[in-house]
Formats: structure tokens, sequence, C-alpha cells
């Protein structure tokens, strides 16, 4: 291998870190919603970047904390929802079946990944 | 004439074989969409050892072959555009005379990644998978490098073999 052939494959990487630093940077200002359904009627949309604590019908509460929501209080037996890690990321959900609360997040821009797969 | 079409052949079936084989070989880099291209081989290899045009007709037959019989019509798209683009740059480079075979191959195998990345943002009618070509440039360099040193081994013992 020549030494231009070693220039052009670290170009080619300084190139590939570039634009996944300035694509990291641009996904701070990344606008993500909540999105909360009972019985697949929405009951509302909350911005997950404000912390905040939703009390959903008097059944469930729900804890917005730096950017993530989980799910803090459920009056089922089962508690599986509050168990359940907290979300944070696009199309991330927390589901509570007894009281049929589907918690979603939603990013402003969709991510597309699988529009075509094969 | 008779030993260039015979050559001619000769590729196309390897470049065909090596894409058959490539679906056999369970490794997938951890990288969705990421393949090691070993039908890419053929194609420097053929860059090296017959004209240009040859090496072109060679690529496109390739693509449409085994796009019909192992892939889809967006398979086929998405290797026509990759495999077009990447011969591009490929003779470029080439002619430039600065590079090795192995700098030849690793901008083949970039440009390949970048122009699958363009179609599928005109099929899909979007930029966000931008954020994927990080991945995609840095898997390009590493596939193109394994596939460029493969080729120049291939080439050093094709010396007495003139097309």
């Amino acid at each position: 291998m020549k030494k231009s052939d070693w220039i052009l494959a670290g170009f080619i990487l300084a190139a590939a870190l570039a634009v996944f630093l300035l694509y990291s940077a641009g996904s701070e200002g990344d606008v993500r919603s909540l999105t909360i359904r009972i019985d697949d009627q929405v009951y509302g949309n909350y911005d997950l970047n404000e912390d905040q604590i939703i009390v959903i019908n008097d059944t469930n509460t729900l804890e917005i904390k730096e950017g993530k929501a989980v799910m803090i209080h459920a009056d089922c037996p089962d508690q599986l929802c509050v168990h359940q890690k907290a979300i944070s990321k696009n199309r991330e959900s927390i589901i509570c079946l007894p009281n049929k609360v589907v918690v979603l997040v939603e990013s402003s821009e969709d991510s597309e990944l699988d529009a075509v797969s094969q | 004439m008779r030993t260039r079409v015979v050559s001619f052949g000769v590729f196309v079936a390897l470049a065909l074989i090596f894409s058959y084989i490539e679906g056999l070989i369970p490794i997938r880099l951890g990288i969705p969409g990421a393949k090691l291209g070993l039908a890419n081989l053929i194609v420097v290899i053929a860059l090296y050892k017959v004209s240009w045009k040859e090496t072109l007709l060679l690529a496109v037959v390739r693509v449409l072959l085994a796009g019909f019989m192992f892939g889809t019509l967006f398979s086929i798209i998405y290797s026509i555009a990759g495999g077009l683009f990447s011969l591009a740059v490929m003779m470029v480079l080439k002619r430039s005379g600065r590079f090795s075979v192995a700098g030849v191959s690793i901008a083949g195998g970039t440009a390949h990644n970048i122009g699958q990345m363009v179609v599928a943002m005109l099929v899909i009618e979007s930029y966000s998978i931008i954020y994927y070509i990080p991945v995609l440039l840095a898997a390009g360099v590493l596939t193109g490098l394994v596939i460029g040193i493969a080729a120049n081994e291939m080439l050093k013992r094709l010396v007495k073999i003139n097309l």
C-alpha cells in the first residue's frame, strides 16, 4: 500500500467522524413529544423536555424527568408498567394493559428506517 | 477476439458465483446493509486486467444477473447505483496513478455505499437516514481494504495472463 492510500482512508474516516459529530450535535435539540392514549382515544400530548407529573384518569401517574418518562403509579394489581424502564427514544412505549393506557414517544422527525426493507 | 469473449464470460461467471457465495456466508458484520462485496473483487481485478468498457459492461451485467437470480427489484436499483458510482470513482483514481489497488478499492467500497444511500434517500424521499452515513463510510473503508488486499494478491499471480 502506498502512503496516498492511507491518506485516502484517513480522509474518508475523518469525514465519517465529522458527519457523526454534526449529527449527534444536531439531535440534541430534537423535539420529542409524548402521546398518551386511553382505549385508543388520545388523552393528551406532552413535551418530553419539560419536567412534569401527569395524573392519568386517577388510575396511573406518569413522571417526566430529564427527557425521560416513567410510570410511577398504577392502581392495577400486576404493576407491570411501573416496572418498565424509562422511555425517551422515538417509538418507545409504556403500556398499562388493565387500564388500556398507552404512552408513546414520538419524534417530530419521524424515523423512516423501516420505510423500505428488502 | 475469441479470448476476450471467453475471458469476459469467465469474469461474469466468477462475479455471479461470488455473489452467490456471499449470500451463503452468514457474517453480517453487525451493520445492517453492510456486506463484504465479494463480487466487487472481480470488478477490481477486471479494472486492472481488461478495458474500461468491458469492466463497465461486467459491472452492469453482474448486477442484473445476480439481481434477477438472488435479489429483488429494489436490490437491483440499489446495486446498480452503488456499482456504477463505485466504478466511476475507481476509474478516476486508477487513472490518476497515485493510488495502489488497495486505495482504489477503498474509494470504490465507500463510493458503493454512498451511491446506495443516495438512491435510498430518493426512494423514501427523506434525508433523515443521513445519520447512517458515518457507519457506511467506515464499513466501506473496511470492506474496500479487505477486497483491495485480496485483489492485489490475485493480480500479482495473474501477471502471466494477458487479456
